[in-house]
């Protein structure tokens, strides 16, 4: 007769289950004498799907490494799940890695590792699964987001762009996150591969209930995919709406950025396939 | 001569003095064209000092970006309008293209020059070679506090140590360095017994010679060949390996997913050195005493028995131990630096080219002055 044992209950969460999964307030953010971010607030609500656009420059890249601290602010606080980074303990890092995937612009997939092995590293890292099941379940999220089964073993360096960012997909999905970072990941993608992509991300973020913030340059992503948009410019965030709310904004640089030859375009495709 | 970049003043109707003139430009300004000939500063030359000229182009073959710069610029700083020119389409807005460019002020910082520019970056030297040497002893701290949890874990959790790795680099830093370590230090001590019995000789003591192979070899260079070597195979290699993974944000990655890049890329390269140094020094040891037997036996016709019984009665082992000493210090050097380097990498392909050279020259410099720093201190220590 066999019995099942669990283990002994796992840590008690740290993180917060209700409020919003992000929280900027007065950030600041300067390479020395060179200021990025001033005062900049931010509020991502669980469960959305957040655009980030803004100029080359405009510092979204460090805005995300801020957030998932890589970077350290000279002044504000970021809250990650009700937890603030400067105060968290060895132990909340541990639980906020877990609680967030990141997918690097240019997939940063570990090169001396395969596919498989790249998705199943954050399991070995945070988890006490065996090495067979880690990969089983590795290999299930490489299906996910839809890799053939063969690229499991092949090495980085022998994907394409777009299977590489697929691949980095998987590997940030591999805790089975609440929160998804992406930074720019349909740049560099063909017009259809990066609609794929965009679908890709949207079913997940659906079914999987992910919050998901993400820095676009790509305005058919931000009409298909994201629930609100928020736009940097001059140092700090001027707005956070809706895609459709943005279209009215008076803000130069929003204007220009929506009412452009692309953001035009970009809005009539959404329209047409509306109706 | 069709092609040559041509102009011809009209004067203005009305009052000669105060209505600007009309500049007709005919042929090609092009680069090619306009070169030589001096049209352009001609041109600029007959302008200068009035706003708002009218130029007339329609006449003009063929421009370019130099000829469409030449004459926005001929035409007057801001004494230019759109309004006063004649032009085909296409030249008109190439001319507008150029306008706007030109007007954008350009940032002029006074670039400090000669005497000034040198005290400059003598400072600025100074100022980076101190916070350099702060850096490294900060990263060599963190690297000692990394050993000492891990050897904190080989007792209470073996399975969290990164073996793999640690044993992939011994072999690529330890294993496949023997041959090289091998014949480089036999060579080396051929060539100190080839000197010492040719110096020894005239004195008729080419008998000692065994001894000098003995302490050379023994005591220096065993581990200074081997670290260098090491310095130049395995620094650059590390700082080339951190530097591309930097690069393509793998190091980002690692830690956004809670793994310290410290234990999982710096670690295992330490411990794999300071593992096989002492293994290559032993290395070291034989061939070059090798080198030197080889070379005792035929010049001076001393057989393997004597040679080996004069090293033991009269070198002894502690100048060994001595090299074996430094041993672990140039694991460090190595590790530290080539790993440090590498993590320093910026975002370019040139840096990582500076820093892999940087990892060889500082950690070959470091390994000398270490081992003069040693030489000293055993010195006064009487061994």
């Amino acid at each position: 007769m066999t019995e099942f044992r669990p283990d002994p209950a796992p840590d008690e969460s740290l993180l917060d289950e209700e409020g919003p999964a992000i929280e900027i307030h007065g950030l600041r953010t300067a390479f020395g004498d060179h200021v990025i971010h001033d005062g900049l607030d931010l509020v991502v609500e669980r469960g959305e799907v957040m655009g980030v656009v803004g100029g080359s420059g405009a510092g979204k890249s460090v805005l995300l490494n801020t957030i998932i601290g890589l970077r350290r602010p000279q002044a504000g606080t970021i809250k990650v799940f009700g937890q603030e980074l400067d105060r968290a303990s060895r132990r909340h890092w541990s639980q906020l890695e877990q609680s967030w995937g990141v997918l690097f612009q240019g997939g940063a997939l570990f090169s001396n590792l395969t596919v498989r092995e790249n998705v199943a590293a954050p399991m070995f890292e945070h988890t006490r699964m065996s090495r067979r099941e880690a990969h089983e379940l590795a290999e299930l999220k490489i299906a996910m987001v839809g890799l053939r089964p063969e690229a499991a073993a092949l090495k980085p360096a022998e994907l394409s762009g777009g299977m590489k960012k697929r691949a980095g997909l998987a590997r940030a999905l591999a805790l089975d996150p609440e929160l998804l970072f992406l930074d720019e990941p349909t740049s560099g993608l063909d017009p259809i591969g990066a609609a794929a992509f965009d679908e890709l991300i949207k079913d997940l973020a659906d079914s999987l209930d992910l919050t998901v913030f993400m820095i676009t340059h790509d305005l058919d992503s931000l009409y298909a995919i994201t629930d609100r948009v928020a736009v940097l410019a001059d140092k700090h965030v001027v707005a956070t709406a809706t895609v459709h709310e943005l279209e009215k904004s008076d803000h130069p640089w929003i204007r220009e950025y929506f009412q452009g030859p692309r953001g035009r375009t970009a809005r009539q495709a959404r329209m047409g396939e509306d109706a | 001569m069709e092609h040559a970049a041509a102009f011809r003043i009209d004067a203005p109707e009305g009052d000669a003095g105060t209505e600007p003139p009309m500049a007709i430009l005919s042929g090609d300004w092009t680069t090619h064209w306009m070169v030589g000939d001096g049209a352009d500063e001609a041109l600029a030359a007959e302008l200068a000092g009035w706003r708002d000229v009218w130029l007339d182009l329609t006449r003009v073959r063929r421009m370019d970006t130099a000829g469409a710069f030449a004459i926005v610029r001929a035409a007057g700083r801001d004494g230019f309008s759109l309004d006063r020119l004649k032009a085909r389409p296409e030249q008109r807005r190439l001319i507008e293209l150029v306008d706007n460019a030109h007007r954008v002020e350009p940032i002029v910082r006074p670039e400090p020059k000669g005497f000034h520019s040198l005290t400059i970056r003598i400072g600025k030297g100074v100022v980076d070679l101190q916070a350099e040497f702060l850096d490294t002893m900060a990263f060599f701290g963190h690297l000692l506090v990394a050993a000492a949890r891990m050897v904190v874990n080989l007792f209470v959790a073996p399975g969290k140590i990164r073996w793999a790795p640690i044993f992939g680099q011994m072999e690529r830093a330890g294993l496949d360095a023997i041959p090289i370590v091998a014949i480089t230090t036999f060579f080396i001590g051929a060539v100190v017994a080839l000197l010492g019995v040719n110096m020894l000789r005239q004195f008729g003591a080419e008998v000692f010679v065994v001894e000098l192979i003995g302490v050379a070899v023994l005591r220096e260079f065993n581990i200074v060949i081997t670290a260098v070597l090491l310095a130049g195979r395995s620094a650059s290699a590390f700082a080339a390996e951190l530097g591309s993974m930097k690069m393509q944000q793998e190091v980002d990655a690692m830690q956004v997913m809670g793994v310290d890049p410290f234990e999982a890329l710096v670690l295992p390269r330490f411990m794999a050195l300071l593992i096989t140094i002492p293994l290559l020094t032993f290395v070291a040891t034989l061939a070059g005493l090798l080198g030197g037997l080889m070379v005792t036996w035929t010049t001076l016709d001393l057989g393997p028995t004597f040679f080996l019984q004069r090293i033991v009665d009269n070198v002894g082992a502690t100048h060994f131990y001595i090299a074996l000493s430094k041993a672990p210090v140039m694991a460090g050097v190595v590790a530290s630096i080539g790993c440090r380097q590498g993590l320093l990498t910026g975002g370019d392909v040139q840096s990582l080219g500076r820093r892999v050279t940087a990892a060889v020259v500082h950690a070959i410099f470091a390994i000398i002055m270490l081992d003069a720093a040693f030489a000293l201190v055993y010195m006064e220590l009487d061994l």
